[in-house]
């Protein structure tokens, strides 16, 4: 492979780092180092591979969407179904290989922080498959939001700490889960949902998520004989999106295309675009596009779906912006649920609202294909989470 | 020297413990922050750090978030916390440093910000989220414009770092004395005696250990091991409890009094 990031300090180009208090720092050194002979260590490799296997189902299968390939008229449409690994979303594969690493660090219990409630589910669930204590730090607005998510942590075993500081999201979770791990980081290890935050996470994430991508080459280049023309995720950190484009990035010929959450318009200010509308700046442990103000103060980030609703980006996605490699586009609240109707309505398969944004971006970009060209698109979850909120779009009352 | 060194060295060498006050600048206002300043300057503090706001204050407990929020919603800015300390500058010559965040230091501009600084009369600039790994972007800017980056050390931190860090510091060392965010714990003075004496010997700059020190007992124990003594959440809650009072600059006074008779 040509493309080596990060940096042995965790940066990709003037991205990533390791922004945190001094308290953390070790615990960030001894997590690296822990990684790094987890990554060298062939026992760990398979016993990862053999959880997600027979635990997490993997692999989860390519299915050609016949139906809305046709309906768009344009370019073959290939959905990676991580909609159907066990608890409903990519979410898992990451926590797998964290808590496999937790164990293997002698950490004996796990904090989460969770938007839509997918990481923290997946976090509970593989603390409950290991018999580990599990805290979940999430907004009081996503509690409302996502109530279904909530009991089920609670049902796993895990403590649910509502979060009310700041805007009561994603972002504030994280807050209080590195304050948290702040006040009990000899015993407890963080498990991080996304591809952001201090070194090695965005690295880490990555990795754990990336057998999404290297399954899908294998199997678009059994289906199709070729690599495909277009890859396709959603974007809120950016997990699901990075393990999909890691595995092609050396690959020149295939675009990649990260769809962020426009909410109700990137021009009203309402919406979660950090790559196409936010600036460099420093949250949460790392350096990349974030929404905020003129006197660096973070903004409040919208969308209809809780798991993009986050004011920033892992930092590889900002690097590949800056460095061209992947493009970044934005999709709508409206055009998500629009979305989220196609699929469910013409191929029987209800996205996760985050995931309908990925498939929102196909009516644009399938048509203007031929049918010759091939779109690889992460389905990253599945959409039981969100009918409560699909319903009040539809003005349905449950 | 530096200003900050200066000054503790020769409260040092006089055999005295400084005592160090943190306040949210902008909370409840910029205008009553300078009145506080003031206030602190006239009762004895020894320097001052003033807290700059930053919509997530990852590090702070409950009482420092809720005047961080207070500050940003009167609207104070970075430009407004150094165009106070440029009118605290017209009567005192008290050490200032400040402290806060990275991102709002980053979005001004790292030269502009050292620049702007130091003609406004800041000494030092503390950023909890910025660890030596990260500052080589910003320190040149702040070494050519004679501002102290002051060096956070945490009962974490192991003992190979900690003396590597310690041998690098900037007008003092602050010690964390706990695993935890500002204001949650009190402090133990003896299960810290043993780093904070590593540190000095290991440090060219005086060491002050903060996080935890509330009352006067606690400040009294504290100095006895360490060089200075951080006050912040305690004097912040008590300006949140007295905010619009008019007893709010006495109560102030008289709170650092006792500090620093117990000192």
């Amino acid at each position: 492979m040509n493309y080596q990031q990060p940096d042995f300090r965790g940066h990709f180009g003037q991205f990533g780092g390791r922004y945190v208090a001094e308290t953390l720092m070790p615990a960030l050194l001894e997590l690296e180092e822990g990684y790094r002979q987890c990554q060298a260590d062939p026992s760990f490799q398979s016993e990862f591979d053999a959880y997600l296997k027979n635990y997490v189902g993997r692999p989860s299968p390519l299915y050609y969407a016949r139906r809305i390939s046709e309906h768009l008229g344009g370019a073959k449409i290939y959905l990676k179904r991580e909609d159907l690994n066990h608890t409903g979303a990519h979410k898992v594969n990451n926590t797998v290989g964290q808590v496999l690493l937790a164990r293997r660090m002698g950490k004996s219990k796990v904090i989460a922080e969770t938007g839509a409630g997918q990481h923290g589910v997946a976090t509970a669930t593989v603390a409950a498959l290991f018999g580990l204590e599990c805290d979940v730090f999430m907004g009081k607005e996503d509690i409302r939001r996502q109530s279904l998510n909530v009991f089920r942590m609670k049902l796993l075993g895990a403590r649910v700490h509502e979060v009310t500081s700041g805007t009561a999201t994603l972002k504030d979770a994280m807050n209080e889960a590195l304050r948290y791990w702040v006040t009990h980081v000899r015993d407890t290890f963080y498990v991080i949902g996304t591809v952001a935050g201090p070194h090695p996470y965005p690295q880490m994430v990555r990795d754990f998520q990336s057998v999404i991508g290297h399954e899908a080459k294998a199997q678009i280049l059994e289906a199709e004989g070729r690599l495909p023309d277009v890859a396709v995720a959603c974007i809120g950190g950016g997990s699901n999106a990075m393990g999909l484009f890691y595995p092609f990035v050396d690959d020149a010929a295939v675009r990649l295309i990260g769809v962020e959450a426009a909410g109700l318009g990137v021009a009203t200010g309402k919406h979660a675009a950090s790559i196409s509308a936010g600036r460099v700046g420093v949250l949460h442990g790392n350096k990349t596009y974030l929404l905020q103000n003129d006197d660096g103060q973070i903004q409040h980030a919208h969308s209809i779906s809780a798991g993009l609703d986050y004011p920033g980006v892992g930092p590889e996605h900002a690097y590949l912006k800056d460095l061209g490699r992947a493009e970044y586009v934005s999709v709508t609240d409206d055009e998500a649920l629009a979305a989220f109707r196609m699929l469910t309505e013409m191929e029987g398969i209800i996205p996760a609202l985050e995931s309908a944004h990925a498939i929102a971006h196909l009516t644009r970009l399938a048509p203007v294909l031929t049918r010759e060209d091939v779109i690889l698109v992460c389905l990253s979850g599945r959409g039981d989470k969100d009918i409560h909120t699909v319903a009040d779009a539809m003005g349905f009352e449950l | 020297m530096s200003n900050i060194s200066a000054t503790l060295n020769a409260l040092k060498e006089r055999g005295k413990k400084a005592l160090v006050t943190f306040i949210t600048a902008g909370d409840p206002n910029l205008a009553t922050s300078e009145q506080i300043v003031h206030a602190l300057i006239e009762s004895g503090v020894d320097l001052i750090e003033l807290g700059f706001p930053f919509s997530d204050p990852m590090a702070d407990g409950p009482t420092i978030q809720l005047a961080s929020e207070r500050a940003l919603e009167s609207g104070t800015t970075l430009r407004g916390v150094l165009d106070m300390v440029a009118r605290i500058r017209q009567h005192s010559n008290v050490p200032i440093l400040l402290m806060g965040y990275y991102n709002p230091v980053f979005c001004y501009g790292l030269e502009a910000f050292a620049r702007d600084a130091a003609s406004a009369g800041v000494d030092g600039l503390l950023l909890v989220d910025l660890p030596p790994e990260e500052a080589e972007e910003l320190h040149p800017w702040l070494r050519a414009a004679g501002i102290d980056l002051i060096t956070l050390l945490a009962p974490t931190s192991d003992a190979a770092r900690s003396a590597r860090l310690a041998s690098a510091g900037e007008g003092f060392l602050y010690y964390v004395s706990m695993t935890g965010v500002t204001g949650s714990k009190q402090v133990d003075a003896g299960a810290i005696a043993a780093a904070v004496h590593d540190l000095k010997e290991q440090s060219p700059v005086p060491v002050a250990v903060g996080f935890g020190v509330s009352t006067p007992d606690d400040a009294r124990a504290v100095a006895r091991i360490a060089d200075a003594v951080v006050v912040g959440s305690a004097l912040v809650k008590l300006i949140a409890e007295f905010s619009g009072s008019p007893g709010l600059l006495d109560e102030v006074r008289g709170f650092v009094r006792q500090l620093k008779a117990a000192i």
